[in-house]
């Protein structure tokens, strides 16, 4: 089960409160915990990475195990840590605007 | 005893404010979608409770929601915007080519006798269409694959398609408004448009008569007269009397020629509002004084409606999407500002009240008439 921390606007988009848990079939990568959680909530595809380009959204980061995932390749395997539902996948909104 | 209902976007989410037919007391409700940038709300002509809102963010992209509960509550539906084929390139500010980027759905225009029909006006300026509530959303290319595309050019707020007026008695018929690229009509539902800019004159682009790059800010029209136009362009007030084929500028004695919204009465299609900004770039009222002005007669002879709105130390302004006219008698003309107020007059536009004084920029406003 990997667990999926997202920013508040898109728990509010999608309707849920607090951590989504995730079943991922075969390897966690960004790639597949992004293709699983815009399969549950629809509504999050184009809000966290471009529809046709598939490429993460400029003011949003991926962060995981206190490390910056972001610039990692989207098929790259995430932590251990994450695919064992031991920490959080966090997607994070940029600290910036009014 | 008939209602009203009045649909604001902000910069940080939508109202709704209601009041029965003598629009004394009001109901503020909201925000809804908090947080996210509201560029307009509007509900179906043969549903009044099924709306459809724009809500955009810089971090999140772009979102359609819609209601079927008049506001209450609302769900999110499709928000795949993808141009048809190639979308090619349009003018940078430089006159430099930059491709076509979708940013943002500034208009939705519910078709007049489908409420799953909607059009979006977006930037870059593209119209799009659903037939199907909202899930799905398709462009009309045959508007910037007509051949002057590369030549447009975005104004301070984007290149975008931000009026779409349909005309009643030929639903095939629309016309749009684009900054900064003028005035387009189809007449066979989408499929071709041409632009409609003979008349106008902007002395910023290198042709000042040039067919396209004019800045037009907002074109309005009475149901009952589709064919004559009001326009407020960049600088000047036009009109048209021959459904956009050739426009003449009726700014008259205006204080600044210059401004955003322009609106038609409900039952006087010779009875047009204004409301003049100082430009340019200052973009707030002339001297501090937030007039509306209005014509009795098409245009040309303007007076100023001052009372009830501040007369000193004002500098807000008021957005292009940002006024609306209900369907009472006497008709309710209603504004919103940048500092959040949004103004409502009961009889015409000669006094005003605010509904609210304190919500975040307003953006657009909308008014239902409803039974």
């Amino acid at each position: 089960m990997i667990r999926v921390e997202l920013p508040a606007h898109l728990r509010t988009l999608a309707s849920v409160n607090g951590e989504v848990m995730l079943e991922i079939e075969g390897r966690a990568t960004q790639r597949s915990v992004l293709d699983a959680l815009e399969a549950r909530f629809p509504m999050l595809k184009g809000a966290i990475r471009d529809h046709v380009t598939q490429v993460r959204r400029p003011f949003l980061r991926f962060f995981a195990c206190q490390e910056d995932l972001s610039h990692e390749s989207p098929d790259a395997p995430l932590p251990v840590e994450v695919a064992t539902g031991k920490e959080p996948f966090l997607i994070i909104g940029a600290i910036a605007g009014g | 005893m008939s209602r009203v209902r009045v649909l604001v976007g902000t910069r940080k989410g939508a109202f709704t404010l209601t009041s029965d037919g003598k629009r004394e007391k009001w109901d503020v409700s909201g925000p809804f979608l908090g947080g996210w940038e509201i560029y307009h709300l509007k509900g179906s002509p043969v549903d009044p409770n099924r709306l459809y809102a724009s809500q955009s963010s810089g971090w999140f992209g772009q979102q359609i929601q819609r209601s079927n509960d008049g506001g209450k509550t609302w769900e999110p539906v499709g928000n795949k915007f993808l141009y048809d084929g190639v979308p090619g390139t349009h003018q940078w500010y430089d006159g430099t080519p930059h491709p076509w980027e979708f940013k943002r759905v500034w208009h939705l225009e519910p078709s007049l006798n489908d409420p799953d029909t909607v059009y979006a006006g977006v930037e870059d300026a593209a119209m799009f269409r659903t037939t199907d509530g909202g899930q799905n959303w398709q462009e009309l290319s045959g508007l910037r694959g007509h051949g002057s595309g590369p030549h447009w050019a975005p104004g301070a707020g984007g290149m975008c398609l931000h009026t779409i007026l349909i005309d009643p008695k030929r639903p095939d018929r629309m016309f749009i408004a684009i900054s900064a690229a003028g005035a387009f009509r189809t007449d066979d539902g989408g499929k071709t448009w041409r632009p409609i800019n003979q008349g106008l004159r902007s002395e910023h682009i290198p042709d000042p008569t040039a067919e396209v790059g004019h800045c037009v800010h907002r074109i309005a029209m009475h149901p009952s007269r589709p064919g004559v136009l009001f326009m407020q362009k960049h600088w000047d007030v036009m009109r048209s009397d021959d459904a956009g084929d050739s426009w003449r500028e009726v700014s008259g004695n205006l204080p600044s020629d210059f401004g955003f919204p322009i609106d038609v009465h409900a039952h006087e299609p010779e009875t047009v509002y204004v409301v003049p900004i100082k430009s340019d770039s200052e973009h707030y009222p002339p001297e501090g004084k937030l007039r509306v002005y209005r014509s009795r007669t098409g245009g040309n002879e303007w007076e100023a409606l001052t009372k009830g709105l501040p007369q000193s130390d004002c500098y807000v302004n008021v957005l292009r999407d940002a006024m609306a006219v209900d369907s009472l008698d006497s008709c309710g003309v209603y504004f919103g500002t940048t500092g959040g107020q949004v103004y409502a007059s009961a009889n015409a536009g000669d006094s005003w009240t605010p509904i609210v004084r304190d919500l975040p920029a307003v953006v657009s406003v909308e008014v239902q008439t409803l039974p």
